[in-house]
């Protein structure tokens, strides 16, 4: 597919971590790599930098076989959650330092310096020490330092984890130019980022991919209850009807999409925010099972399904583990497919 | 010894500027005090003792100097040995994930807790005309034992550990991403070393050779044992006052104070170095 073109083709083998990935990422494409803490999306990075040794397995960068290359050959540039900039150096002198070390002159590194910053839209902090620069500042450098050296492989772990709201929206814009043109592979847990910035998702857990596609078939119609909740929704198992689905729990939710043709095993996304609850009257009948706190809401499931209401709305409907309620969803916002298809 | 993390600074200074008060127990002072007074009064007690009026013609004179000399001379030599050879140790040890690395450590550490005389008596089986290499040396008409060389190396053998533990616990609290970052920049190996883990451990290497150095200039029971105390060639400062206390105690309390000073000169270029980051 790409190997020959300029494109990644992996095959990232660490027993030790329990990881086996194939990851394919074409010349100008960005995939996201989402998974759970553990999953194996750090292991996969330092393996294709050449951090981590691999037993088994192959790392193929534009038709060159990279699998034993050290890493300061590798042309693998790597910006992480913390931006690592050498202290000792001013901000263009950690800029130029990629180039110097892959045997540029003094003039033509200043010059690539020079012109990564600018990329980045950080050409006022050359002469600044990185000791004086915020988050966003440091990590827009970062990306202006990997991008000097022209690598052929772009990764990106958690480029913005560590940053505030407006740091990472300003760092998402250096990352856009940083990944034009190049095959560029991001570690996110922010659905935003990835919808800023790749193409396609990867989806790993547990060392394996468990589900890849384009990134808005995959936040749109999750298949797993990872990627699920990574765009926030909640899948219901079920079986498709004439009008949307019969969840397994009981009852039925229409959808405004639904094209599923009946009586084949599917899965409804619902946002939980999206999902109505009453004590009495229309709806699926359903046993609070749980509630918890999140971000200003209750977050309330019972059974097979989640709604986030108000805290007022909680206290008004007395909602507690083993209350019986009623749970109602919009069918603009019931989308029926089945997994497999997706 | 100094801490190495500028930002560990600036939170101390924030610290104190908030009066951030960790109670210590009523009776904590008492035996700080005096553990202090304890350091500091037979210090203060040998000055007093000091003949000023000869002084300068004893520290001057022909055998003080040379000691001096020879002190100054042999201690730099033997901090310069100790970095070239101990820095690439510490690099070893603070990388390295093999368990056997452990019980390497303790075994170039254990000058650490030796007696000096037993690190003397040890140079002494090795490179002494009988020991096993002062024997092959020999041959070859190199002899080490009870000349210059010897000072240098038994200085080194009790004051490298001092160097290796000092950059290898700088080298540990900054991890190693900078490095693996650099080498995604293209820099190998030689490179990464020299200029980036050497920048950036360099506190952790000033405050080594400041100890290194001084344990070296103060050196005594290993270079009295390996090297002996021939005038000009290998009694150092150290030797000169424990010979003078015998036959002039003036001379040895004028010689102990000019170690003292040299001491205090060392302290002080460490402390100043660092100083002005907390303020």
């Amino acid at each position: 597919m790409s190997a020959d073109t300029g494109g990644l083709r992996a095959h990232v083998v660490v027993p030790a971590r329990g990881v086996d990935v194939r990851l394919a990422i074409d010349p100008d494409e960005c995939v996201a790599l989402v998974g759970p803490n553990g999953a194996g999306k750090s292991t996969v990075v330092e393996a294709l930098a050449g951090l981590l040794r691999m037993r088994a397995g192959s790392v193929v960068l534009g038709g060159r076989d990279l699998t034993a290359v050290p890493t300061h050959r590798r042309r693998v540039g790597l910006v992480a959650q913390r931006p690592d900039l050498f202290a000792h150096r001013t901000v263009a002198g950690n800029v130029a330092f990629g180039p110097r070390a892959t045997g540029a002159s003094g003039r033509e590194a200043r010059h690539r310096s020079a012109a990564a910053l600018a990329a980045v839209g950080a050409s006022g902090l050359a002469d600044r020490s990185p000791t004086t620069l915020s988050g966003g500042q440091a990590q827009r450098v970062a990306v202006a330092r990997a991008l000097a050296t022209a690598p052929a492989l772009l990764l990106l772990d958690e480029p913005t984890t560590a940053l505030d709201v407006d740091a990472r929206a300003e760092v998402r814009d250096a990352l856009r130019t940083a990944r034009a043109g190049r095959p560029t592979l991001l570690v996110t847990h922010d659905p935003l980022e990835a919808v800023a910035l790749a193409d396609r998702i990867v989806v790993l857990q547990d060392g394996r991919v468990v589900e890849q596609g384009a990134t808005d078939a995959v936040l749109r119609r999750p298949c797993t209850p990872f990627s699920a909740s990574f765009s926030g929704l909640v899948l219901v198992p079920g079986t498709a009807t004439a009008t949307g689905i019969a969840p397994d729990g009981g009852g039925e939710l229409a959808s405004a999409t639904h094209a599923v043709p009946p009586g084949r095993r599917v899965v409804a996304a619902v946002h939980p925010t999206a999902a109505r609850i009453s004590g009495a009257g229309a709806g699926l009948a359903r046993v609070v099972t749980g509630v918890e706190p999140r971000d200003g809401l209750v977050r309330v499931r019972a059974g097979d399904l989640v709604a986030d209401v108000t805290v007022a709305r909680a206290a008004a409907l007395g909602v507690a583990p083993g209350v019986p309620v009623r749970i109602t969803v919009d069918p603009d916002e019931v989308a029926v497919y089945d997994p497999e298809d997706a | 010894m100094p801490t190495q993390d500028d930002t560990a600074y600036h939170r101390a200074a924030d610290h104190r500027a908030a009066h951030h008060r960790t109670p210590v127990p009523w009776w904590l002072p008492v035996p700080a005090v005096v553990g202090g007074l304890f350091v500091v009064v037979p210090v203060l007690a040998m000055v007093g003792r000091v003949d000023w009026t000869s002084f300068v013609a004893l520290v001057t004179s022909p055998a003080s100097t040379t000691a001096l000399g020879l002190s100054l001379g042999t201690a730099a030599a033997a901090t310069g040995v100790a970095f070239v050879l101990g820095y690439p140790l510490a690099v070893l040890f603070a990388r390295s994930t093999s368990r056997w690395v452990g019980v390497l450590r303790a075994l170039v550490l254990l000058p650490l807790v030796l007696p000096p005389v037993v690190g003397g008596l040890a140079l002494l089986a090795a490179f002494g005309r009988l020991g096993v290499l002062g024997a092959l040396l020999d041959e070859h008409g190199l002899r080490i034992a009870f000349t210059t060389t010897a000072v240098v190396m038994a200085q080194v053998f009790v004051s490298m550990p001092f160097l290796v533990s000092s950059i290898e616990g700088s080298l540990r609290t900054g991890g190693d991403r900078a490095e693996r970052i650099a080498a995604t920049l293209g820099a190998g190996p030689t490179r990464t070393f020299l200029t980036v883990t050497t920048p950036r451990v360099l506190p952790g290497i000033t405050a080594g050779l400041v100890l290194c150095g001084a344990r070296a200039l103060g050196e005594f029971g290993a270079t009295l044992t390996f090297a002996g105390s021939l005038q000009g060639v290998t009694r150092t400062l150290p030797l000169e006052v424990y010979l003078q206390r015998e036959v002039d105690p003036d001379t040895a309390v004028a010689l102990a104070l000019v170690l003292v000073v040299v001491a205090l000169v060392v302290i002080g270029t460490t402390t100043l170095r660092t100083r002005p980051v907390v303020a």
